[in-house]
């Protein structure tokens, strides 16, 4: 799969909030073998990830973050202006070292849905300082066409709300996205709950997921991660293969003609 | 003499459990007083080892569950069990937190009238973890370094430690490999009008809060963790989400004073369980993270018989206690 200019294998984007502990995060990694992580920066993390109060730098959670060798993805996660994410993505990019961005302008505190309007805008004012925007959007068509005029090569369309976990409430619009965008590397972000439901998003023909609550919230991380990893993969493979279409009655998967010959 | 760098939490507690040995023990504090400099200043005090387990490993409950006695030694500890609680449409953050817990059971919008009067009708259902406590932080650390006095020990305040010492307790100061801070924010509120008497969580997906109750009607609340490490104040958006929380526990709280807004750096180690190391030659006591009044008595015992190995001492097995707190 090719995110901008990178090439992954995985198809599964992992976040790293809500964690119990950084050694289970590190343990969910391993054993999702993704290959992108995001990161959510906050301000407190720009001030002191460059030495901390006492002038020491790195003082482990992000050292350890890096150390796991896979991709950074910041994102900005929870600003609610455009300001306030173009601001967040700057910080990122100096923190990180980065161009990618996962580009979150929320409109709503308890829905946390995009606000599409920011989003655009964000996207093209990042887009034009040379940044790779990966937008967190709705499944609206329209704004998903302004987006790419804004510079985006990547979008990510919203599964249900953040944290929900409540799968894929419009697989329809999902499809129709894909249709839409054949050529655009679509990945579903938020709302997946269970492996079926990052499955049922690869067999719609989605490129990848991204999840987080899903994994951290999990009884066991790691094993959960682990069964994203599989439904994932299941999930493209189904896709590829080209699935049978449904039938309304059922079609005998025996030959009907001809009489067993019993010896 | 053993030497301890650090009158926080760790190194006090460490300190006691010496002197219960019958060792001779001196601390050396940077700061003026007890805990002064310490993070434990902010905690929540909570003596909650069966909610913690939610986030944190089974050993928050086989280190810390005999906390409640130890501390009840030293200073005043309310044994009132804590009540979680979720807003009516978080509803399955509730059955979340019972099903990843213990010792608890559940309790229905009557039982919290009764158990919490000012809560009456206000939650339709909750979690009583019986078993459970809280302490002062402060008054904690006050009455336990003079403990440490009383036994004898030597406390030398405004005193950087000398160059050979026994124990390091200086938390983040001890820049041990592996050790990263985690911000937490915190208020203390006094409110005449609202009477709660136990540990309160509520259960809220962007902003998880505890109330924990002081004396005179003051009440600590905090809950944020944050990766970071800066010690700056208490920012605007942290103080909106915690006071905003607090306000859906009860809206009488919205008339409380704001006594104070503090902050935070906890340090802790990648399981965000604590350790004893040996670093460079002296034994270290650190990353007690947000478990700091839970899991102190435990590890100062461990550091105690690290320090004086040759004695033999009664309160060793952590894992023979089948008391608990109440």
């Amino acid at each position: 799969m090719q995110l901008y200019d990178t090439t992954v294998q995985s198809r599964l984007l992992l976040g790293t909030a809500l964690y119990p502990s950084p050694q289970v995060l590190n343990e969910a990694i391993a054993a999702s073998d993704t290959e992108i992580i995001t990161v959510s920066l906050r301000r407190e993390v720009a001030s002191g990830a460059d030495g901390g109060p006492d002038g020491r730098s790195g003082a482990g959670f992000w050292d350890s973050l890096r150390a796991t060798g896979a991709h950074i993805l910041p994102n900005t996660a929870g600003c609610h202006s455009v300001q306030e994410a173009v601001t967040t993505a700057q910080m990122a990019r100096e923190v990180f070292d980065t161009s990618w961005i996962k580009l979150e302008v929320i409109g709503h505190a308890d829905t946390l849905q995009p606000d599409v309007f920011g989003l655009v805008e964000a996207a093209g004012i990042l887009s034009r300082d040379g940044f790779q925007v990966f937008p967190y959007t709705t499944e609206d068509l329209v704004v998903g066409e302004r987006l790419l005029e804004a510079g985006c090569e990547v979008l990510m369309p919203w599964g249900a709300p953040i944290g929900s976990g409540q799968g894929l409430r419009n697989p329809d619009g999902l499809r129709a996205m894909r249709a839409h965008f054949p050529d655009t590397p679509l990945i579903v972000d938020a709302g997946i709950g269970r492996p079926s439901d990052a499955a049922q998003a690869m067999e719609l023909g989605m490129d990848a997921v991204l999840l987080n609550t899903a994994v951290a919230k999990a009884g066991d991380p790691a094993l959960m991660a682990a069964a994203m990893a599989q439904a994932i993969a299941a999930g493209r493979a189904g896709f590829v293969a080209d699935p049978m279409e449904r039938r309304n009655m059922a079609v005998p998967s025996t030959p009907v003609l001809g009489l067993a010959e019993l010896a | 003499m053993i030497s301890i760098a650090g009158a926080g939490l760790a190194g006090l507690a460490t300190a006691y459990e010496l002197l219960q040995r019958g060792a001779e023990v001196q601390i050396f504090e940077q700061g003026p007083g007890p805990g002064t400099t310490s993070v434990a200043r902010f905690a929540g005090g909570m003596l909650a080892p069966w909610c913690e387990r939610e986030s944190a490993e089974e050993e928050v409950i086989t280190l810390g569950s005999r906390a409640c006695d130890w501390w009840a030694k030293i200073t005043p500890v309310h044994r009132r069990g804590t009540l979680v609680l979720a807003p009516r449409r978080d509803r399955a953050e509730l059955t979340r937190f019972a099903r990843r817990t213990s010792g608890h059971h559940p309790v229905s919008q009557t039982d919290i009238g009764e158990l919490e009067p000012a809560l009456a009708g206000r939650f339709a259902q909750g979690l009583f973890f019986k078993r459970e406590a809280h302490l002062d932080p402060r008054r904690a650390l006050r009455d336990l370094s003079r403990a440490i006095t009383d036994l004898g020990g030597e406390i030398h305040y405004n005193s950087p430690a000398p160059a050979k010492i026994d124990l390091n307790c200086t938390g983040m100061a001890a820049a041990l490999p592996g050790l990263r801070p985690v911000r937490g924010e915190m208020a203390i509120l006094h409110c005449p009008d609202v009477a709660i008497s136990r540990t309160l969580r509520l259960l809220h997906p962007r902003m998880p809060l505890y109330l924990v109750p002081r004396d005179d009607q003051h009440f600590m609340i905090g809950g944020t963790m944050i990766e970071s490490t800066s010690s700056r104040p208490p920012s605007l958006r942290s103080v909106t989400e915690l006071l905003s929380a607090a306000f859906a526990l009860h809206p009488a709280l919205a008339e409380a004073s704001v006594v104070e807004l503090g902050a935070g750096l906890r340090p802790a180690f990648c399981n965000n369980l604590p350790r004893l190391v040996d670093h460079d030659g002296v034994l270290h006591l650190n990353g007690l993270y947000r478990h700091g009044f839970l899991l102190a008595p435990a590890m100062a015992q461990r550091a105690a018989q690290r320090l004086l190995p040759a004695q033999f001492s009664e309160v060793t097995d952590e894992n023979s206690g089948q008391r608990h707190c109440a």
